[in-house]
């Protein structure tokens, strides 16, 4: 058999005709199609996300008034709403919190996200002012950059209040880009 | 830009390479009965790039496997033409391994040097088996679920170490969350990681042996590239063209394109539609010869054996006779496979049974698909939407509990009209049994295929018996009320013909009384039952209740009247100590149903005088939710889609 020959054979040269020319375009072309189609239908699948859109922020009942402290500082409240998770519809779920407290008559919320890179930040009683954990950006009492060190691009996000049947503390709970000095909704 | 090339090269070796792979010699010129290996190549591509591709969608739990197929399937853009490439592409190979293997055996190229060649096409071809038997589980349907589950109980039976195995594969004693990781890490990891080292080593000994020529060669040789590339080029099209085709295909039967997704798993409903994937259908075929005591036999003794040969093909090969001896195993393994198929198909079809089960499944796959649009999917799974959803349970719990007397339009809910058996006793004929049936002569000889219409003791005849109690398709309806006071109704077979209140006072009422009226009593006997059947509150009445509001009112103060009747016997809005019959104060509402069917005994409905139903929350037959299920089904009253309006 010659079955060794063929291995150590070498190709014969390739001749450059038309009728070769031809073969080669229309073998590379019938491969790029039958291996585009399925990466295609791959990829249309992985962008699938960039057509959803975040969830319409709306006014949520957080508190009652009468559970915010009298000397003004902040406590923190989960905020529940119902939530879309791919297919999961959930009702009554976490979905953030926010810092609520009494200022001047009326109620400030701040969202509880980091404005630099999305940690939860603290409530430090001691020195009247929140503090991340993550970069050590720290804020005022009313929420804004309280020292020049701060790597935070602007303060802690306000949100929105509304008092309804005097004394429920309804938020319009939105989260916004970090990292940016303009506050755009996420 | 040659000089890069040149920089790399210098530091790769890859024109070498290049050259190598696309200028490998084709002795005798191209040709298409080469094609094969390089469409497997190419569908295992396909594959792994789909595959990953779903990965980044798919979640395997027990209540997100199904749920997040679901979501690639409906809701994800271009998600049903992903999944239907993976799905059908997965078929193909089992084609395209079938034709190679052919190929391999039919041109020898089995034979020396290239034996461990074919050991690693052997291990491919098992391990591509094994991708399949995995990737049917993973959607979590109700049908990869069961069929899967017949394939690991037959992996128990495994001497010595079998139910050690099934233990380690589903990952514990029950099927559930270890069982999907554990078969996603196999399905995704383990066995294409396999394959890809097995593939390397396969085209590398291919190219180190070169190709295995159909002699005697037609042509003088040509290189790899471009002519054996065409050919293959245009073969992987056409395998791509049959998938896409496969995908469209329901289309043409104006249903949604893509793969199949069934109902979510359900270990509490049974699902009598469950067969493998087309491709092991020999395998469950087989299996329905061997009794029981020796399935051992059919399912590993004998597959193993078969197996064995395949792999001692090289060496049988080289007895004189043994290339004959491989063929000719070959064609009788394939010929055997198509048989048993063709009989596992053949037997479907023939049975009534399994076509009601596929009937069932679709209704079940398409239900669930509008509930999870509608509502979205719980965090318990979308196997809780369909167990609470009158339209689904309604009929099954019907069909269990309740048709043994009653009927729905005239059969059980689930389209089966009831039947029983008895054994013919001797000196007994047709028209006796009937007689003491109380059935028609005629519907037993069609039902029996009796055509000479004689029977002999001891035969067993199906008889469909009559029903004990009313038909409750349409209950509280006006239509259902009308033919219960109709004189030529109420004593009937969807009535009270075959309860005992055949002879009771209602039954006497009607067929006197009501028989009697006058145009006038008539009009207001009309009133009397929009207004009885306004208290049902029906979804599907609610706008001609509406309409005919002042009519409602006007007939519920002539029901409350003496002049017609009602409550001489019966309660209404009044509580009446020396009412004997069901208190029609809400009548047919969900509250009424729940309690009647609760506890039907209770004084408020028929007390003492309760025929045969079973009380069945009472007695605890039934719980509430389900109950409440069947409330809700015979009202008429579960989620429907809004129509879509027709298309012009």
């Amino acid at each position: 058999m010659n079955l060794m020959n063929q291995t150590e054979s070498t190709a014969p040269p390739p001749t450059p005709t038309r009728r070769g020319f031809l073969k080669e375009a229309s073998a590379a072309v019938l491969g790029a199609i039958v291996g585009i189609v399925p990466l295609i239908s791959g990829l249309i699948v992985f962008l699938d996300p960039l057509r959803r859109k975040a969830q319409a922020s709306e006014f949520l009942s957080v508190a009652s008034l009468n559970a915010l402290p009298e000397d003004g500082s902040p406590r923190k409240f989960s905020v529940v709403a119902s939530r879309t998770d791919a297919w999961n519809r959930s009702p009554q779920t976490p979905i953030g919190a926010v810092y609520l407290r009494r200022a001047g008559g009326k109620v400030q919320a701040l969202n509880v996200v980091c404005p630099h890179a999305g940690c939860f930040v603290d409530y430090n009683a001691e020195v009247k002012g929140y503090h991340c954990p993550c970069h050590d950006s720290t804020f005022a009492l009313s929420g804004d950059i309280s020292s020049p060190s701060s790597p935070a691009p602007r303060g802690l996000d306000e949100l929105e209040v509304e008092l309804r049947n005097d004394s429920e503390v309804w938020v319009k709970f939105q989260n916004f880009q970090a990292g940016q000095a303009k506050k755009t909704p996420a | 830009m040659n000089s890069l090339f040149a920089w790399l090269d210098h530091r790769t070796g890859y024109k070498k390479f290049l050259h190598e792979a696309l200028y490998e010699n084709v002795p005798g010129g191209s040709r298409w009965r080469y094609v094969w290996g390089s469409t497997l190549t190419f569908t295992l591509a396909v594959q792994f790039i789909t595959g990953i591709f779903l990965w980044m969608a798919y979640s395997p739990s027990s209540q997100t496997a199904w749920e997040s197929v679901y979501y690639i399937q409906h809701e994800m853009a271009g998600g049903w033409l992903l999944r239907g490439i993976h799905h059908f592409t997965a078929q193909a190979m089992n084609v395209l391994l079938v034709l190679h293997l052919m190929q391999v055996l039919i041109d020898g190229a089995y034979k020396a040097p290239r034996e461990v060649n074919y050991w690693f096409g052997f291990f491919l071809l098992l391990l591509v088996l094994a991708l399949s038997l995995t990737g049917y589980l993973l959607p979590w349907d109700q049908k990869g679920y069961w069929a899967t589950k017949v394939a690991t109980n037959i992996m128990a039976i495994t001497p010595l170490i079998g139910s050690q195995l099934q233990r380690l594969i589903i990952g514990g004693p029950n099927y559930g969350h270890h069982t999907l990781t554990r078969f996603f890490a196999l399905h995704a990891g383990v066995l294409p990681a396999l394959i890809v080292v097995l593939v390397i080593a396969h085209i590398y000994l291919f190219r180190r042996h070169g190709l295995t020529a159909r002699e005697p060669k037609r042509r003088p040789d040509c290189a790899f590239w471009p002519d054996q590339v065409l050919k293959d080029a245009v073969a992987c099209l056409a395998v791509l063209a049959a998938v896409l085709f496969l995908i469209l295909k329901p289309r043409l039967f104006g249903h949604e394109p893509g793969a199949e997704l069934g109902a979510p798993a359900d270990a509490s409903e049974p699902y009598s539609a469950a067969r493998p994937e087309w491709y092991f259908l020999f395998l469950f075929q087989f299996l329905k010869y061997f009794p029981g005591g020796t399935e051992v036999w059919g399912a590993i003794v004998i597959p193993t054996l078969i197996l064995g040969v395949l792999f001692f093909i090289p060496f049988l090969g080289q007895w004189k006779l043994g290339h004959r001896f491989n063929l000719g195993f070959m064609f009788a393994l394939f010929a055997g496979v198509g048989l048993l198929t063709w009989l596992a198909l053949a037997a479907d079809r023939r049975e009534p049974e399994y076509q009601v089960a596929v009937e069932s499944a679709e209704r079940d796959a398409e239900r669930i698909k509008q509930l999870a649009k509608a509502e979205g999917i719980p965090l318990s799974g979308a196997a809780s939407l369909l167990r609470a959803d009158p339209f689904t349970q309604g009929p099954r719990l019907f069909a269990r509990n309740c048709a043994s007397c009653h009927r729905y339009g005239g059969q059980d809910g689930l389209g089966k009209v009831p039947t029983e058996t008895l054994v013919v006793k001797s000196g007994e004929t047709l028209t006796q049994i009937a007689q003491a049936k109380g059935v028609d002569e005629k519907d037993l000889i069609v039902l029996n295929h009796l055509s000479d219409g004689r029977v002999a003791a001891g035969q067993v005849l199906k008889i469909q018996p009559h029903p004990a109690a009313s038909d409750l398709k349409g209950f509280a309806s006006r239509e259902w009320l009308s033919g219960l006071i109709d004189p030529a109704h109420i004593d009937g077979p969807n009535y009270f013909g075959y309860s005992k209140f055949k002879e009771g006072k209602m039954v006497k009422f009607v067929k006197k009384d009501v028989a009697n009226y006058s145009v006038e009593q008539k009009e207001k006997l009309k009133k009397v039952i929009a207004a009885l059947s306004g208290e049902a509150q029906l979804k599907s009445q609610r706008a001609a209740d509406e309409h005919t509001a002042p009519l409602l009112t006007e007939g519920k103060a002539l029901l409350a009247s003496d002049e017609m009747r009602c409550t001489e016997c019966h309660s209404f809005y009044k509580k009446d100590e020396d009412a004997t019959a069901p208190d029609l104060t809400g009548y047919g509402s969900r509250e009424w149903l729940v309690g009647f069917i609760t506890n039907p005994a209770h004084e408020r409905y028929y007390g003492k005088r309760n025929d045969r139903m079973q009380k069945f929350g009472a007695d605890k037959i039934l719980d509430a939710q389900a109950i409440g299920l069947l409330a809700d089904w015979l009202r008429g009253d579960w989620y429907e889609p809004e129509k879509i309006s027709a298309t012009r």
